[in-house]
């Protein structure tokens, strides 16, 4: 019986990730391993001018130095780096894409992930509702932009990041690796040599991006990992808004995904860059499979006043090693980082922020709301540091942690380091178990166990939620729903 | 409507509930006093079903139809409320946001439509007034940072919301001074009709001066001791438990 049991148990777990199909398409790979033969192989497949090139060999030669980081409070094999695949594509036709020439196969795909890039569908959804100019990437290349016409009519450029490196060279020349140095750390440096494809913007000084941008990142293809790279330019008193999606089919083995974001804001310019990350988690019951997601994030306010705003909300991932961090260089400039970290089954999650005063009058909040279910561990690691220049530095940060049953953890390693006597920073951390009496009250006014649970969840991430645009808020309060799914009783 | 039959049930492998028998009929409000431990929360509690509350024997049912066999929520949509001695808090859910959840989910189960936002408010804003409810706290997470008598006035605006058929109200009267007593009270009594019943559970005698039951009950050691009619709460209230102790 209880082998009956566990086997229904894990086929309900299993629907409850409902992006777990594999999308049936010919792919072309890179020969498996990593070589410098293997970062030419991807430059040459993307038609790179030559800096580029060299830009990656360098990063290559120096990511075969570096370490592999442990201080994280994550467990996991080593990775065989040479067995995997660093360059997987859709085969297609060469030359400019339109939507019509992209494979159907690929649009059923994301129209199956409930992503609109059609842009008839879009403009033809509920009336005054927001537009979404969308770049969809597909392991590791980008299949299709959309609204780019529009863009381009106020000046701001939204394309895949191959494109920009060929035909925005000088911005990318300029800003690319200015934030996240290629050797910053050792995912960052991999990254740096065999990135695909990612999303480039820029936005000229004072123009407010007319809609929001969103990039939805899918591995479709076995074995391979995905390394996109994104940039983000928003140039004097320029504001934009920025939402990324990603989700992968269920597989048994590992996948790694080590991406870079890098955001620099100017003077008075604000970025708000949300991440709704579903990666698959794993098998619950088990823990095989399940994307590594070891993500470099960084944003510099290099500009008096500048203002960038972090905002995610991670479900999925069988590792999450990432910290979105916010650089306050500028006078005055702020940075924000709100969160929400999911973990249930297997997963481990080791996320945080950092928010680096180094300008006068810098401002920065950080509100983090762990939630961990199963046998899951969820850690928040946070750094808030002021230099001696940093006068009047502000910060406030409050850490929430919801324990769902008994055989989970939460941790938080806050690092605080001020030297400046005029900083000012608030730290307030809860830990809390979803009680017992509170489902029975709930269950005892009609609702079921599991709404009972989604309420309570919903409850206590309220503050992030709003924090984001309110169509993606719909979405992740139903993502953190279904990952929350099976926790209890 | 609710009938109770030899009913036995353990708390972490105690025995609370040693084969009490009741009925209450439709239309009727039954009081059940009695001593600190005689089983009054336990009974509350198994009669919606919380989890840890096991029945060793006996039968309830409601309308004919097995309670026991329902999980809680199914329970709730039957009709059956429990006012609680001690509400619970619900951090970062407003009121009336989870009361509409409620109020749906009930409806959901039951095959019937879902109530609009409008409709809703409507009626929210009419029963809060009968109530003295300020609508504001209402938007608030749902008890959290109440004092005792507003947590107590929410439970039984929750009731009149969800309009349940079989009502249980678990020592409603404490922690209320006596004007929230008497709208407490107001608010149940606007409740009685002949197609609704109600189990007061409460220690002292209060509260039955403001609402006036059919039938009271002494709950002692697990059992009904004793039953009559009002004049027996304060006889109770003259001459203590004592004799009924175990």
């Amino acid at each position: 019986m209880a082998a009956v049991k566990k086997t229904v148990d894990q086929v309900k777990a299993l629907e409850a990730y409902e992006h777990g199909f594999v999308t049936d398409i010919e792919t072309e790979f890179a020969p498996k391993g990593l070589t410098s033969d293997t970062v030419r192989y991807i430059s040459a497949k993307k038609d790179e001018p030559e800096w580029m090139l060299q830009w990656r060999l360098e990063a290559f030669e120096r990511w075969l130095a570096l370490d592999e980081p442990e201080w994280a409070n994550v467990h996991y094999p080593k990775i065989d780096f040479q067995d995997a695949y660093y360059y997987a594509a859709p085969k297609e036709k060469v030359g400019p894409k339109s939507l019509d020439e992209v494979d159907p196969q690929l649009l059923e795909t994301y129209k199956k992930l409930g992503i609109p890039l059609r842009e008839q569908e879009v403009l033809l959804g509920v009336q005054g509702a927001p537009k979404y100019a969308v770049d969809a990437v597909f392991d590791s290349v980008s299949v299709v932009t959309t609204f780019k016409k529009e863009l381009a009519a106020v000046g701001v450029i939204f394309c895949p990041m191959s494109e920009a490196i060929r035909d925005h060279a000088d911005l990318v020349r300029q800003y690319m690796g200015s934030v996240v140095p290629v050797s910053d750390n050792y995912y960052a440096c991999l990254n740096s040599a065999v990135f695909s494809d990612g999303s480039f913007v820029y936005v000229p000084p004072g123009v407010r991006c007319p809609m929001e941008l969103s990039t939805y990142f899918r591995i479709n293809a076995a074995q391979s990992g995905q390394f996109e790279r994104t940039l983000i330019i928003a140039d004097k008193g320029a504001y934009v808004s920025y939402l990324e999606g990603c989700t992968a089919p269920m597989r048994d083995e590992n996948q790694l995904h080590a991406a870079v974001v890098e955001l620099v804001a100017l003077d008075d310019a604000e970025i708000k860059y949300s991440t709704v990350q579903n990666w698959f988690p794993g098998d619950p019951v088990t823990g095989k499979g399940g994307i590594y997601n070891f993500v470099t994030k960084r944003a510099d306010c290099r500009g008096d006043r500048a203002k960038v705003s972090w905002t995610q909300v991670e479900t999925g991932s069988a590792i999450t090693w990432k910290y979105p961090s916010c650089i306050l260089r500028g006078d005055g400039s702020s940075g924000e980082f709100y969160s929400i970290a999911v973990t249930n089954g297997h997963q481990q999650a080791d996320t945080g922020t950092k928010m680096i005063h180094l300008g006068r009058d810098t401002k920065s909040r950080i509100i983090a709301k762990g939630i961990s279910a199963g046998a899951s561990s969820n850690t928040y690691r946070g750094l808030v540091s002021t230099n001696h220049k940093a006068a009047n530095a502000r910060n406030f940060t409050q850490c929430d942690s919801l324990l769902i049953g008994k055989t989970c953890a939460a941790h938080t390693v806050p690092y605080i380091e001020a030297r400046n006597a005029t900083a000012h920073f608030e730290h307030e951390a809860t830990t809390t178990r979803l009680s017992e009496d509170q489902l029975f009250y709930a269950q005892q006014r009609g609702l079921s166990k599991e709404d009972a649970v989604a309420l309570l969840v919903n409850g206590f991430v309220r503050e992030v939620l709003q924090e984001l645009p309110m169509e993606f808020a719909v979405e992740a309060q139903k993502l953190v729903a279904i990952s929350l799914e099976g926790s209890v009783g | 409507m609710l009938e109770i039959q030899n009913l036995h049930a353990t708390v972490g492998g105690t025995e609370i509930l040693k084969g009490l028998t009741l009925s209450v009929p439709a239309g009727q409000v039954h009081a059940i006093m009695g001593p600190n431990g005689a089983g009054k929360s336990t009974l509350s509690y198994v009669l919606t079903g919380r989890e840890g509350y096991e029945v060793t024997d006996g039968t309830v049912t409601l309308d004919g139809e097995d309670l026991l066999a329902l999980e809680p929520d199914q329970r709730a949509a039957k009709g059956v409320f429990l006012s609680f001695q001690y509400p619970i808090e619900i951090p970062g859910v407003p009121g009336l946001t989870f009361l509409r959840t409620a109020l749906n989910a009930q409806k959901k189960a039951r095959g019937e439509d879902e109530v609009s936002a409008p409709e809703f408010l409507k009626r929210a804003r009419e029963v809060a007034k009968s109530l003295k409810i300020d609508f504001d706290m209402l938007k608030r997470p749902l008890n959290v940072g109440f004092s005792g008598g507003e947590k107590k006035r929410m439970e039984i605006f929750q009731m009149a919301m969800l309009s349940p058929r079989f009502l249980i109200l678990d020592e409603t009267d404490s922690g209320l001074d006596i004007d929230a007593l008497k709208v407490v009270a107001d608010g149940v009594n606007a409740l009685r009709s002949p197609d609704r019943s109600m189990l007061i559970i409460t220690h002292y005698q209060r509260l039955l001066d403001y609402i006036k039951p059919d039938q009271v009950h002494v709950l002692a050691a697990g059992r009904i001791a004793a039953s009559g009619g009002p004049e027996l709460a304060h006889q109770l209230e003259a001459e203590g438990y004592d004799k009924y102790a175990a």
